[in-house]
């Protein structure tokens, strides 16, 4: 068995696309490794239960709560935060929906819930309203945009506007 | 959270042997349980022995015409697995009815079924609590119990076992596959998870120096008629008050097999096979379910704020047993009950 020490341990993932190390505690989160070390503050902390989904990011290509990741477990992983989704100039279609059907108030669950709804997209299982709000219903909205949330999802799913969904 | 050393099994044996030498160590699979009361101080192993790299992750057919599931197959794999989805489906809709996707993109098979209690004090370290704290006291019996067990509890504790996934698996009747430093042996769901009695810091009958390596599922019958009904305060991601899971196969309106599970009200998924036989060769009507779901609460015992969950309990029984044998499963989705 390899047995890594108590206190540093080396990780490296691959962030958006970008090659990242660091020399953590086993007992960081991903999302504190993501807020704290590399400064990606765009993932939130809601609850750090499990319980809100503001953390959400993709692993592998999966959302998951990455307040419950401890980082060294997913060494080697592929991680996408909102970071990597989209740009100022150039919209993700699903950050471009957000926008048009106000789907955020004060915008502090909005990169969770747009990580979520790709991850719901690739899985490809929800299609109707009724599924997709079941689906995102792991990502609390406090302000209560939900209206909004469905609308813009159910358009990408409908018919993606400008480059494809990933 | 308390500091462990951090371990990543390289083999089954590696991990077994940690365990059997380690007493403070512990399993992570997901993490999304262990990881949580870790950051409120309930578990506080003194070394983590990741087993994310051990081969677990397959889901193969056995000999018999059942299915083997590894210990470390997501929560949403099974439930999107295509075996799954037309063979059990019961066991699809129970897992969905579970959690977020964002939890069962985590959550594995054997951290599912290891889940333990949200009995609100078991997770408050301020307060006592005989599951966490052997010999402190159950502030639950007398205190804030709304959730709280309706059947087989004890003097010592009341608190039920969350599992959704768990409760379609003691409809379907499941084995799990363990390994210890004797070798493996296989233990059937109904005497996997145990009643509190004296030993609520007991959840299961695993020993400490085992790991799961997987369950098994017996052959599905064909033409199975299935429900599971999950009632709770919020129509999603919240635990269940009461769930049921029902199985049925009916010839010519006549009831040949009922598999029927509760969750929710126990500190195990709660089945009463004794009772179900008695559904056998009768009509599938609704009296008749009414009375099943009598004999199966008929131990039931009410504590001060959860009265209403006998009721409820009973109501559901009867109303997922109808939508069995109407082949009307209740949707995860469209959460009307019909
Ligand atoms: C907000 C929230 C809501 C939830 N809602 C629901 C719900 O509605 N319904 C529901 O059913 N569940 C619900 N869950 C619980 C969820 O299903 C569990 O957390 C999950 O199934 C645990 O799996 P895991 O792989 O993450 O386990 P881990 O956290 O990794 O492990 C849990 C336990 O299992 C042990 N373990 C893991 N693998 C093995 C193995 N192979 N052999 C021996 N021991 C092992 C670990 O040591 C640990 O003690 C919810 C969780 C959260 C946080
Ligand atoms: S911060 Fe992770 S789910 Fe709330
Ligand atoms: S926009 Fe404020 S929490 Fe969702």
């Amino acid at each position: 068995m390899e047995v890594r020490a108590n206190t540093a341990l080396h990780v490296t993932l691959t962030i958006n696309g970008v090659e990242r190390k660091a020399s953590i505690e086993p007992c960081v989160t991903l999302l504190d490794l993501l807020r704290e070390k590399f400064d990606l503050t765009g993932t939130k902390k809601g609850c750090d239960h499990g319980q809100c989904g503001a953390c959400t990011v993709l692993i592998n290509g999966k959302r998951i709560n990455s307040c419950l990741v401890l980082a060294v477990s997913r060494d080697g992983s592929e991680i996408t935060t909102i970071e990597g989704i989209g740009t100022a100039n150039e919209l993700h279609p699903l950050q471009d929906a957000f926008v048009r059907h106000d789907a955020l108030q004060c915008g502090y669950c909005t990169p969770g819930q747009i990580c979520s709804a790709i991850g719901l997209i690739s899985e490809g299982k929800a299609k109707t309203r009724d599924e997709i709000r079941e689906a995102m219903s792991g990502n609390l909205c406090r302000c209560g945009a939900y209206i909004g949330i469905v609308d813009a999802i159910e358009e990408v799913i409908a018919a993606p506007r400008r480059k494809t969904v990933r | 959270m308390r500091r462990f050393e951090y371990l990543r099994a390289a083999s089954i044996d590696q991990a077994i042997e940690r365990l059997s030498f380690d007493p403070g160590a512990k399993l992570l699979a997901g993490g999304t349980n262990l990881v949580d009361l870790m950051k409120y101080d309930v578990a506080c192993p003194t070394t983590i022995i990741d087993i994310n790299d051990l081969p677990l992750g397959d889901i193969k057919e056995t000999s018999d015409g059942g299915l083997r599931i590894g210990a470390l197959v997501t929560n949403s794999d099974l439930a999107f697995h295509p075996v799954i989805e037309n063979r059990y489906p019961l066991l699809a809709s129970a897992i969905l009815a579970g959690a977020s996707a964002q939890l069962r993109n985590a959550a594995t098979v054997a951290g599912n079924l290891l889940q333990r209690t949200r009995c609100s004090y078991f997770y408050d370290v301020m307060t006592p609590c005989n599951k966490r704290t052997p010999g402190s006291g159950c502030p639950a019996r007398n205190g804030l119990n709304r959730n709280h067990a309706i059947l087989g509890a004890s003097q010592d504790c009341v608190a039920t076992h969350p599992s959704d996934m768990c409760v379609a698996l003691a409809a379907i009747g499941t084995m799990i596959v363990v390994q210890g430093p004797n070798g493996a042996r296989s233990i059937s769901l109904a005497d996997f998870h145990r009643l509190p009695g004296d030993t609520p810091e007991q959840d299961t009958t695993l020993r400490n120096n085992e790991i799961i390596l997987g369950i098994e599922l017996p052959p599905a019958p064909e033409f199975q008629r299935y429900s599971y009904l999950k009632i709770r305060d919020r129509l999603s991601y919240a635990f269940a008050l009461v769930s049921a899971a029902a199985l049925l196969t009916i010839d010519d309106g006549v009831i040949s097999t009922a598999h029927v599970a509760l969750g929710g009200v126990a500190h195990k998924p709660w089945r009463d096979t004794a009772a179900e036989v008695v559904l056998v060769g009768r009509p599938a009507s609704r009296g008749n379910f009414h009375q099943f779901a009598s004999m199966l609460l008929s131990r039931s015992e009410a504590l001060s704020q959860n009265g209403f969950k006998i009721e409820l309990a009973r109501r559901t029984v009867v109303r997922a047993l109808e939508q069995a044998a109407s082949r009307t499963p209740q949707s995860q989705s469209d959460k009307r009950v019909h």
